[in-house]
């Protein structure tokens, strides 16, 4: 699904490389977890895989199912399925949020040569699928993001992940700020998302999420670099010995 | 000098224009004192301080400068309403029916007839507005105007009336100037869509008794040169709400004055602006504050690109009897290119000591968080400034009192905006 061979970036304003050469492969139907301390270059992975403004690939290249996204827009990497669930969701004024969404997601089907939805057929999915994430009427009708909680911002980035159906999704620390039952609702609107055709990239700094999203291989990040993979039980040795004993372990 | 004359050293302009012979006393006489007004005012100049961020020039030129579309399709519809068509500067069926609580007539009508309540309104709140500022293409239009909508309401109308404005091929430059008189308790909604000329010069009258309820929409979206003066005086518990939407044009200067004579009233200016190429457009408001109690609201938004340049000055004057005086004023820009600029002269001016008074300007450029936003969503990047652009506006539309009017307008600036993808 996704490759990621030799990485490296830097902040096109700054001469200092974040990403120092990143490998990874990510299978189609697989849950990857990448865990880091904070500084670590896990955050600009995602926003270098979904086509920020602000950094520079110097060197390796990213493919999704063969495509090379370094040649992408944002908007046609969203087209052929990559799709990040911000950490800090953006909070957007005078635009609806179903506008919003039923824009994205016929802009999606226009690239795709699909027919696009109406105004019905869109309402009617997208109430069934709020309806599982507990996203009332109220948050749909509002603008995109303003108002909502910590919490509700992240129940909305999932349901724009169920209505836009990626391939491969990318979550950015989807855990932070959340309270335990949002935490639960969040990661079971994931887990009802998961299926043989996607791939996620599950990104955050404490094992808990991992607890409500099993994932197949799980990456420890740090200076830039993928320093260390294994299992599930990874994730768990983090929570008990902390990132300094692995990383002191790894250098060692 | 004979009446009618026009001073040899007078300036080009004004060479053209002749006092209009006919007319009964009361209306002569009142074209001699706005062309007296004139020529003390002397023409406006870009070194008149309330005209050093828009050159009047291509306003005072013979001929007029620049080339002009004729193009009036896709133009804004009101969707309902009654329709005053006006054609090359003249009402194209004077008698149109007009409903019930609604008293109109064509100025070229009213100027000859020895008694009409019009006499007391035409060019009175035009001189009262130029007590501290000169606004002399206003006494320019009071001294030559032979032409505009002369309406008197007298019960709350649900129809809204339509000004249409059309213009024909090389026809004149109209100079129009209407005359609204609002009765205790009525209310009336004015429309004022299309295009009179290449060039147009129009005035707008509006005395709103106690209790009294006027809203006006406008859409100027031509490419031509407008210049436009509302002098508003409001009654006790009166209510003025305007709101103008500019798109396309040359070049555009809108001037609002308004007074509030009586305690309790409101007064709402509001303007949104999608303005490109080299379109130069200012909006001028200067309100009067002269009674208790009263709230004024300035909302000002508009979108620049390419070459465009966007003006502001708004004023609020608080008298010293104004007391509980709720003032506000907001003017934002989002400019989209870096030739684009966008100039603020906010003023208040108060005299009274218990008032809330606030105003804000802000010039910007789109975010770029919300434009990455959309777009990681697969919102094509023209599309997803679209978006931003039309929610910017939107704050401004949202000051439309009525909501399918509100509706029409953000339904007409998406069309605009998505025939013109960048």
């Amino acid at each position: 699904m996704l490759e990621i061979k030799n990485l490296h970036v830097k902040l096109e304003e700054e001469d200092k490389d974040i990403l120092k050469g990143v490998d990874l492969k990510i299978k189609a139907g697989a849950v990857h977890a990448i865990m880091g301390p904070n500084g670590s270059g896990k955050s600009t992975l995602s926003y270098v895989l979904s086509g920020k403004e602000g950094y520079e690939v110097t060197e390796g290249s990213m493919q999704l199912e063969g495509a090379d996204l370094l040649e992408m827009e944002p908007e046609e990497r969203a087209a052929v399925g990559l799709f990040l669930a911000f950490q800090y969701p953006v909070e957007i004024p005078g635009v609806g949020n179903m506008t919003f969404l039923r824009t994205a997601v016929n802009a999606q089907r226009k690239v795709r040569g699909e027919a696009e939805l109406s105004a019905a057929e869109f309402l009617k999915v997208v109430r069934e699928r709020a309806k599982a994430l507990r996203i009332d009427a109220d948050m749909l009708k509002r603008p995109v993001n303003v108002g909502f909680s910590g919490g509700e911002k992240k129940r909305n980035e999932i349901l724009q992940m169920a209505m836009l159906e990626p391939k491969m999704c990318i979550l950015d620390e989807t855990d932070s700020g959340l309270d335990v039952d949002a935490m639960k609702l969040v990661s079971e609107g994931v887990n009802a998302l998961r299926s043989e055709g996607r791939s996620f990239l599950v990104i955050t700094h404490y094992q808990r999420l991992l607890d409500h999203i099993i994932p197949d291989v799980v990456h420890i990040m740090a200076d830039g670099r993928i320093v260390k993979t294994g299992g599930p039980e990874l994730a768990r040795e983090v929570e008990q010995n902390g990132y300094g004993d692995l990383l002191q372990h790894e250098v060692a | 000098m004979s009446a009618h004359a026009v001073p040899a050293d007078a300036p080009p302009l004004l060479q053209q224009l002749s006092l209009s012979g006919s007319g009964a006393s009361w209306i002569k006489a009142a074209r001699q004192s706005a062309r007296a007004r004139l020529m003390a005012q002397g023409l406006p100049s870009k070194r008149d301080e309330y005209w050093k961020f828009t050159d009047p020039a291509p306003f005072l030129a013979k001929p007029a400068p620049g080339t002009f579309d004729l193009q009036t399709e896709g133009q804004y519809q009101p969707g309902q309403g009654i329709t005053l068509p006006i054609t090359g500067g003249v009402f194209d069926n004077p008698t149109t029916d007009v409903p019930e609580g609604i008293e109109f007539l064509p100025l070229s009508q009213v100027q000859g007839m020895d008694i009409h309540w019009s006499t007391e309104l035409f060019g009175v709140l035009e001189n009262r507005g130029q007590a501290v500022v000169p606004r002399p293409l206003a006494s320019l239009n009071t001294a030559f105007a032979t032409e505009g909508a002369v309406l008197r309401v007298t019960k709350d109308v649900s129809a809204p009336i339509v000004l249409l404005y059309q213009q024909t091929e090389g026809g004149p430059e109209p100079i129009l100037h209407h005359l609204i008189r609002v009765e205790p308790g009525a209310k009336v909604t004015l429309v004022e869509v299309g295009c009179a000329g290449a060039r147009s010069n129009i005035v707008m009258e509006v005395d709103v008794a106690d209790g009294g309820s006027f809203d006006h929409v406008r859409v100027q979206e031509s490419d031509a040169l407008h210049v436009t003066h509302s002098f508003a005086r409001l009654g006790q518990e009166a209510s003025y709400k305007s709101f103008t939407l500019s798109a396309k044009g040359q070049m555009t200067r809108n001037e609002h004055v308004v007074e509030f004579t009586g305690d309790h009233a409101v007064a709402h200016v509001a303007g949104a602006v999608l303005a490109g190429g080299a379109f130069h457009h200012d909006d001028t408001v200067f309100i009067t504050h002269d009674a208790a109690h009263c709230e004024s609201r300035q909302v000002f938004k508009k979108v620049l690109k390419d070459t465009a340049t966007g003006v502001f000055q708004g004023k609020i004057l608080v008298k010293p009897d104004a007391q509980k005086t709720d003032g506000y004023q907001i003017s934002q820009s989002l400019l989209l290119d870096d030739q684009a600029q966008f100039l603020a002269k906010p003023e208040l001016e108060i005299y009274a000591d218990d008032v809330a008074c606030s105003h804000g300007s802000t010039t910007g450029a789109l975010d770029p968080e919300a434009l990455f936003y959309l777009c990681s969503r697969g919102v094509p990047k023209p599309l997803a400034t679209n978006m931003l652009v039309l929610s910017f506006l939107a704050e401004a539309v949202a000051e439309v009192a009525q909501e399918d009017m509100r509706q029409s307008l953000m339904d007409h600036l998406e069309r605009l905006l998505s025939s013109d993808v960048r």
